[in-house]
């Protein structure tokens, strides 16, 4: 019977081999092309009756620029916000993933012609359809998009001019679910984003008028402009023939003021910076990087203050954690322990997830609340063990010689056991901290600003991270370092005042 | 020197006392009485018992079959004392412990006042003051502002002696309290241990190895072995004339030892 799998297995094998060897042999090479497909329909998104396949407009562009180029497309999965340094290093030969014809694209990559026009909308709940036609009716009022897209420059313009609130997010799926449940008061994004989304959340309006328009390219590394120039050229001839229209009206996202795009894109030999939005900067890196930094200080105030209250929950909640685990009885030792490990083995992305979207049907809590929330109550399960640890240290001997002078088991924990636990917690304490500082990056994904999405939009705008980087890096350890240097002032004094 | 014979009920009485860990039988039955203003010694090969019976004594473990009576404050079986009883057996025993537990945190000073301020609710003058009069008495004033971990053996070992001290218990209890003396040390212990006696009226139990500071000081020696009292009586005697055998063996190695060294 075994032996009988073993033979099966093995000729299976066998066949695997040969059939992968021959599959090499005959197979065009592959034109490895770069989207996400996280919440990317109708560019790209898994398909829902082959979650293994794509599908998407953006899909089948890049099967027929595969197809006229006689290769295999080859889908490689790159978080929308990477594409352009994904690009430029590499990583796939072609993105295509809804993205935006922008100069500082124009600047960093080899981009295509353009070979989509949309129009940025406004988005509203049906009931405020009659008060909120335009960015100026929404002076003082959260209205979401995409980071680092020509939408969010939008907003950021439209915040200094109308006092709107930009509020940014990674996706585009989430930005209308908080509108329909009322974190938000406005989307501006892509009328094919918007379309769709009215479709999938019910009790929203888009409004006629179009704030602005852009055009989704492809991108290519600099060095395959080559390449670029051959695409162009298919890209044309599908524009020409028929091909693109084809596959849009697929897709429902075909109209008068596509065809009209179109038929200006024929009618020229040259399509190129005169028409894309406005000419590269000519401003001096030093400018740029002047005119990002009140930004930045702002996300980074943002960063700290996040930080220290998150950390003042995480000591709160973790003193009475350990205090429970060591002092409690077996139930709630129990309940306290599941709590730690629950807590400490699932990632504090997923709890982010879960605080702010998850049971927003529950309650709805702000987005700063919930990354207080999610951080605090993450970090409190590893100060807890840190607590545990250092009360467990404090010498038996000393706590009963407490007891027996007739301190109460209150004044053992408060006058003995306390004060020495704090003093071995410490230096694992600020470890910590200076990990929570770090880790409040990733509640940019429940659309809080901080500093490394701050920096991430920054990098966006300008094509590179060298500098936004290395600013970055400078302002994270403006506030780390001088905490290390306090911690270790403090060991340092209770160690001299017992020398 | 002879034990004062109070015609009063006994400060300590046990009685039959048992306790087991596990398997293990730790004490068989101890039945011992002290009478107030005594120093009884407990003596013993290790692992014997002495240091067991002072911390069920002072309420830090419980035990199984027997009963306890402290200036009419009784211990039942089970599990160590709690609320009003505690508090009653707080209140009239101390105890000082072989590795002494000083608060590493805190000062000489403050190891002393700490319960008195917070126990006794003294102010900190009152505190401060009973605390180096205690210090003086035994030598260590010098130290008070030093932290435990710059302190001897000897001095942790007399801090120690005057923390318990400051809560004035009428019981002491003390645990091995020459083991880090050097013999000057020990003499001068044994006087101020005798002075606690006869001076303030205390009464102390002291579980011990060192049978010269029970010759001096003790007014009553009492044998433990494997968790039960074998032999009992003045020191003089007791050392000098021992009837069980566990008592011979126990000096036997002593003097081995002694001669070896």
């Amino acid at each position: 019977m075994t032996r009988g799998a073993l033979v099966l297995a093995t000729g299976a094998a066998a066949l695997l081999l040969a059939l992968a060897a021959r599959a090499a042999e005959t197979a065009p090479p592959a034109l490895r092309w770069g989207g996400d497909a996280e919440g990317g329909a109708p560019f790209v998104e898994a398909d829902p009756a082959d979650p293994s396949k794509m599908r998407g407009f953006d899909v089948e562009i890049a099967a027929l620029i595969a197809r006229r180029l006689g290769r295999t497309p080859a889908f490689v999965q790159v978080a929308f916000q990477s594409l352009d340094q994904s690009a430029a290093r590499g990583d796939f030969d072609i993105g295509l993933s809804g993205i935006e014809d922008t100069p500082s694209r124009r600047a960093a990559l080899a981009v295509t012609v353009p070979y989509y026009e949309f129009r940025e909308v406004l988005t509203v709940r049906a009931a405020d359809a009659g008060r909120f036609h335009r960015l100026a009716d929404l002076s003082g009022r959260r209205v979401g998009t995409l980071a680092g897209t020509i939408a969010w420059d939008a907003l950021v313009t439209a915040e200094k001019r109308d006092g709107i609130i930009p509020v940014s997010y990674d996706d585009d799926v989430h930005p209308y679910e908080d509108l329909a449940k009322g974190r938000l008061d406005a989307v501006l994004l892509d009328h094919v984003l918007a379309a769709r989304s009215v479709r999938r959340v019910p009790g929203l309006a888009i409004q006629p008028t179009t704030v602005a328009t852009g055009r989704y390219v492809a991108i290519l590394a600099k060095e395959n402009a080559a390449l670029r120039d051959r695409i162009d050229g298919i890209l044309m001839d599908a524009m020409r023939d028929g091909t693109l229209k084809g596959i849009f009206e697929e897709w429902r996202v075909w109209d008068e003021d596509q065809a009209a795009f179109e038929e200006k894109m024929k009618r020229k030999t040259q399509p190129d910076a005169a028409t894309s939005p406005s000419p590269p900067s000519k401003k001096s890196s030093l400018s740029i990087v002047l005119s990002y930094l009140p930004s930045l200080l702002k996300a980074s105030l943002v960063t700290i203050t996040l930080s220290c209250l998150a950390m003042a929950l995480a000591v709160a909640l973790g003193v009475c954690i350990a205090s429970g685990r060591v002092y409690g009885n077996a139930a709630v030792r129990f309940v306290l322990t599941a709590y730690v490990e629950i807590t400490r083995g699932t990632p504090v992305l997923l709890q982010l997830f879960v605080l702010y979207y998850g049971l927003s049907s529950v309650v709805r809590l702000p987005a700063f609340v919930a990354a207080l929330l999610g951080l605090g109550l993450n970090y409190a399960a590893y100060e807890s063990e840190i607590y545990r640890g250092a009360l467990e240290a404090v010498p038996k001997g000393q706590l009963e010689a407490a007891r027996t002078l007739g301190l109460t088991e209150g004044q053992v924990l408060r006058l003995v056991r306390g004060p020495q636990a704090f003093r071995l917690a410490l230096a694992p304490m600020t470890n910590d901290f200076v990990a929570l500082l770090k880790d409040s990056s990733l509640v940019s994904v429940v659309t809080v600003v901080e500093l490394t999405k701050q920096t991430a939009i920054f990098a966006t705008n300008i094509a590179s991270w060298a500098v936004p980087g290395a600013l970055c890096a400078a302002l994270y350890l403006a506030m780390s370092l001088p905490l290390a240097r306090l911690a270790r002032r403090l060991e340092g004094r209770w160690k001299a005042a017992s020398a | 020197m002879s034990a004062p014979q109070s015609a009063s009920a006994p400060f300590l009485a046990i009685e039959g006392l048992r306790l087991s860990r596990g398997a293990t039988s730790v004490l068989n039955g101890v039945t011992l009485s002290v009478a107030r203003g005594e120093l009884v010694a407990l003596m013993g090969l290790s692992g014997g018992g002495k240091t067991t019976v002072l911390r069920v004594v002072v309420g830090l473990e419980g035990f199984d079959a027997g009963t306890i009576d402290v200036d009419r404050v009784a211990l039942r079986p089970g599990p160590p004392p709690a609320g009003e009883s505690l508090k009653a057996l707080r209140a009239r025993v101390g105890m000082v412990f072989q590795y002494h537990g000083l608060f590493d945190h805190l000062s000489v000073l403050d190891n002393v006042t700490l319960a008195p301020m917070h126990v006794a609710r003294l102010s900190r003058d009152a505190a401060e003051s009973r605390a180096l009069a205690l210090l003086a008495s035994l030598g260590v004033d010098r130290l008070v502002k030093a932290l435990p971990r710059e302190l001897s053996g000897g001095q942790a070992q007399r801090v120690a002696i005057a923390r318990t001290l400051a809560m004035e218990p009428p019981l002491l209890l003390m645990d091995e309290p020459t083991a880090s003396l050097d013999p000057a040390r020990r003499n001068e212990l044994g006087r101020s241990l005798t002075r606690l006696v006869r001076e303030e009226g205390r009464t102390l139990v002291v579980a011990t190895h060192d049978d010269d500071l029970v010759r001096d000081f003790a007014t009553r020696v009492v044998i433990l072995a494997d968790g039960a009292v074998v032999e009992e009586g003045p020191p003089g005697k007791v050392l000098s004339d021992p009837q069980h055998p566990a008592t011979r063996f126990l000096l036997q190695t002593k003097d081995r030892r002694r001669r070896e060294g």
